[in-house]
C-alpha cells in the first residue's frame, strides 16, 4: 500500500445539543488519500460532508481526532490546502485580476508586482478567463465567477484542492465545462482534490475513489467505491462505458436507501475498514466480444474489506 | 425617457420656487396700519410703523442683502460685524476638527467592536446609556472642565457624531461575510492585512454611511452650539442678527445653513458612492 497523503484519524465532531447534552454529527471517522489523487464525497444534506472539508480546509477543529497531511497534523489553514468556495467567495470589491493577484501576494509575499501579475495571469488564462482580467465579479457570469475561483485555488500552488460542491449553483452546460476544466487540470498538474457533491455522475466522473457517507447525525463513512472506469474517460460517452450503470446503481441504491438503514444493518461496521467496493474487477465476469472485460450480472461487484 | 423625466422635474422646480417666491412677496408687501404720530417720534420707528411695511422683509430684500454678503464674504469690522464667509468658516473649522476627532475615535474602536463579541458586550451597556443623551447638556460640563468656549463647541460636536460612526462601524465589521473572511484565513492572511484588506472594504459602505449620518448631525448641533458659546460661528451671527432684530440677515443664514449642509452631505454621498461594490 502505497503511503498515504493525506489521513483523516478517527475525527469527530459535536456539537451541544438542546437538552445540555452532545449531538455528534459524526464519531471516528477515518479516511484517507494518496497523493494526486481524486476523491469525491457523496451523502446526504447534514451527514457532515462540510464539516469534514472544513476541518481539512482548517477552518473548522475537530473536537476528536487529527488530520494528518504529508506527514504532518494540521493545525489552522494553511496555503498548502486551497478551497474553492460554493458561493465562490469573491471579493467583490476586486477585479478578477485581483482576487487572483490577493492570492498569490498571500503565499509570495516579497515578490513584485510585475512578477506578481504574470503568475496570476498564467491562471486566469488556465480556466478560460483571458480578456476578463479586468472585470468585477459583479459583471462576471456564476460560471465565469466560479472559474476564477478554481484560478485563485490553483494560484497557490496547493498541495490539495478543497471543494465544497462548486458547480451545484451552476447551470448543467456550464456545469459540464467546469467539470472538463478541473478534470484537465488536476489530471495535468497531478493535483489531490478532495470535492463534496450531491451529483452522482459528477462524481463519477471526476473521482478516482468515491466516499458514500450515511445520514447524520452519528453519520459514518460507509463504503470507499474505487472508480473502474478508464483514465482517459470522456464526459460524453461515460454512459456507454459498461461499469457506467453499474457503479452509479450502487451509489443512486445507497442514497436512496442504505444510507438510511446502514447503521441498523450494519452494527458490527467498523471505522477503520471501511469496506472497499470494487465493480467488476474480480469475482464473476465474461470475457466480452472485444478484448475488454465485462461483468456478467448484477450485483455482481465484491465486497473486500482492506485496511485503510 | 429619464433625461425628460429630468427635464419635467427641474420645471416643477422652478415653478414651486416661483410660486414660493410668488406667495411671500404678496404676503410681506401688505401695508399695515400707519398710525398718525409726530415727526420726531416717526424718526425713531421704523418703516413698520410709519409707512405701514410689513416686518417681515420680503423676497427681493433677502435677495439684495444676500448679494451684498456674496461681494463682500470676508470683511471683518469687529466682533460683531463679521463676513458670512468668516462665520461659515468657523462653523466648518469647528465641525472639521471635532469630526475628524470623532473619526479617529469612532472607526478603531467601532472594530474593536465588531470583531470583539466580549469588548462589544462590556461597552454596551455604556454606548446605550452615551448615546441618547443630546449633546448640548454636555456644554455645561464641557465648559466647566475645559474653560474655552471655542474647544467646547468642538467636543460637543465630537460628541454627538461620535456615536452613529462607531455603531455603524461595529455593525459593519461584524456583518462582513463569513466567506469573505474564511477566504483570507485559508490564505494565511495575517489579522492586520486581513483588516485592511478583507474587512475595511467590506466595512466601509456602512461605515461610510455612518460618517454621512454623523455629519449632517454635526452640522445640526453646530448651529446650537454657537448660539450658546457665541463670539464666532454661523450659529452665533443668527442670534446676533435676532438681537439686532435683522430677519433679513437670519433668513439669509437659514439658507445658507441649509446650502453647506447639503454640501457637507454631498461630500459624503461621493465617498460612500467611492467605496461601494455592486455584487
Amino acid at each position: 500500500m502505497t503511503e498515504k497523503f493525506i489521513s483523516i484519524e478517527a475525527i469527530a465532531k459535536r456539537y451541544p445539543g438542546a437538552d445540555g447534552g452532545e449531538i455528534a454529527v459524526f464519531e471516528a471517522l477515518w479516511l484517507s488519500m494518496q497523493r494526486g489523487e481524486f476523491a469525491c464525497v457523496i451523502g446526504h444534506s447534514g451527514c457532515g460532508k462540510t464539516t469534514v472539508l472544513n476541518i481539512l480546509a482548517g477552518l473548522d477543529a475537530p473536537s476528536q481526532g487529527a488530520v494528518i497531511v504529508d506527514g504532518q497534523a494540521i493545525e489552522g489553514t494553511s496555503l498548502d490546502r486551497a478551497v474553492i468556495f460554493q458561493s465562490h467567495a469573491l471579493l467583490p470589491w476586486r477585479t478578477v485580476l485581483g482576487n487572483v493577484a490577493y492570492a498569490v501576494t498571500s503565499k509570495w509575499r516579497h515578490w513584485d508586482r510585475a512578477k506578481v501579475r504574470a503568475h496570476a495571469q498564467t491562471f486566469i488564462d488556465l480556466v478560460g478567463l483571458t480578456g476578463a482580467e479586468h472585470k468585477r465579479p459583479s459583471e462576471l457570469s456564476g460560471g465565469m465567477k466560479q472559474r476564477v475561483g478554481i484560478a485563485r485555488a490553483l494560484s497557490i500552488t496547493p498541495k490539495i484542492m478543497l471543494m465544497d460542491e462548486p458547480f451545484s449553483a451552476l447551470d448543467a452546460l456550464t456545469r459540464g465545462t467546469l467539470q472538463d476544466e478541473v478534470r484537465r487540470i488536476c489530471l495535468e498538474t497531478g493535483q489531490t482534490a478532495f470535492m463534496i457533491t450531491h451529483d452522482v455522475d459528477e462524481a463519477i466522473y471526476l473521482a478516482d475513489r468515491i466516499f458514500l457517507m450515511t445520514n447524520g447525525p452519528g453519520a459514518v463513512l460507509a463504503e470507499i467505491v474505487e472508480n473502474p472506469l478508464p483514465k482517459d474517460r470522456g464526459r460524453t460517452d461515460l454512459h456507454r462505458h459498461p461499469y457506467y450503470y453499474a457503479v452509479r446503481n450502487h451509489i443512486v441504491d445507497f442514497l436512496v436507501s442504505r444510507s438510511k438503514s446502514f447503521a441498523t444493518e450494519t452494527p458490527d461496521h467498523d471505522p477503520r475498514n471501511v469496506p472497499v467496493v470494487r465493480i467488476g474487477k474480480p469475482g464473476l465476469m465474461i470475457a466480452a466480444g472485444d478484448d475488454e472485460l465485462r461483468q456478467a450480472s448484477w450485483p455482481g461487484s465484491s465486497r473486500s474489506s482492506t485496511s485503510y | 425617457m429619464t433625461s425628460s423625466l429630468r427635464l419635467r422635474a427641474a420645471i416643477v422646480s422652478i415653478a414651486l420656487f416661483v410660486a414660493f417666491v410668488g406667495v411671500w412677496h404678496i404676503a410681506t408687501r401688505s401695508t399695515g396700519a400707519v398710525a398718525s404720530m409726530s415727526p420726531e417720534y416717526a424718526k425713531l420707528m421704523g418703516v413698520t410703523a410709519t409707512a405701514g411695511k410689513s416686518a417681515m422683509p420680503g423676497p427681493f430684500d433677502v435677495g439684495a442683502k444676500l448679494w451684498e454678503h456674496v461681494k463682500q464674504p470676508f470683511y471683518d469690522n469687529g466682533p460683531n460685524d463679521k463676513g458670512l464667509g468668516i462665520q461659515l468658516g468657523y462653523s466648518i473649522a469647528r465641525v472639521g476638527l471635532g469630526y475628524l476627532l470623532a473619526v479617529i475615535v469612532a472607526i478603531p474602536l467601532g472594530f474593536l467592536i465588531g470583531m470583539s463579541p466580549l469588548i462589544n458586550q462590556a461597552l454596551d451597556p455604556f454606548i446605550q446609556v452615551l448615546k441618547p443623551i443630546s449633546p448640548l447638556a454636555w456644554m455645561p460640563l464641557a465648559l466647566y472642565t475645559i474653560k474655552d468656549s471655542g474647544l467646547s463647541a468642538i467636543f460637543v460636536i465630537f460628541i454627538c457624531s461620535v456615536w452613529p460612526m462607531l455603531l455603524n462601524t461595529a455593525f459593519g465589521v461584524a456583518a462582513v461575510r463569513k466567506e469573505w473572511i474564511n477566504v483570507a484565513r485559508t490564505l494565511e492572511v495575517g489579522t492586520l492585512r486581513r483588516a485592511f484588506t478583507v474587512i475595511l472594504p467590506a466595512a466601509a459602505p456602512t461605515i461610510l454611511t455612518g460618517m454621512r449620518i454623523s455629519i449632517g448631525i454635526a452640522w445640526l448641533v453646530i448651529v446650537a452650539a454657537e448660539m450658546l458659546v457665541g463670539g464666532t460661528g454661523i450659529g452665533y451671527f443668527v442670534w446676533n442678527e435676532w438681537n439686532n432684530l435683522s430677519i433679513t440677515n437670519v433668513i439669509i443664514a437659514i439658507l445658507l445653513i441649509g446650502v453647506v449642509g447639503m454640501l457637507l452631505d454631498q461630500i459624503l454621498a461621493r465617498f460612500t458612492r467611492m467605496v461601494t461594490f455592486p455584487e
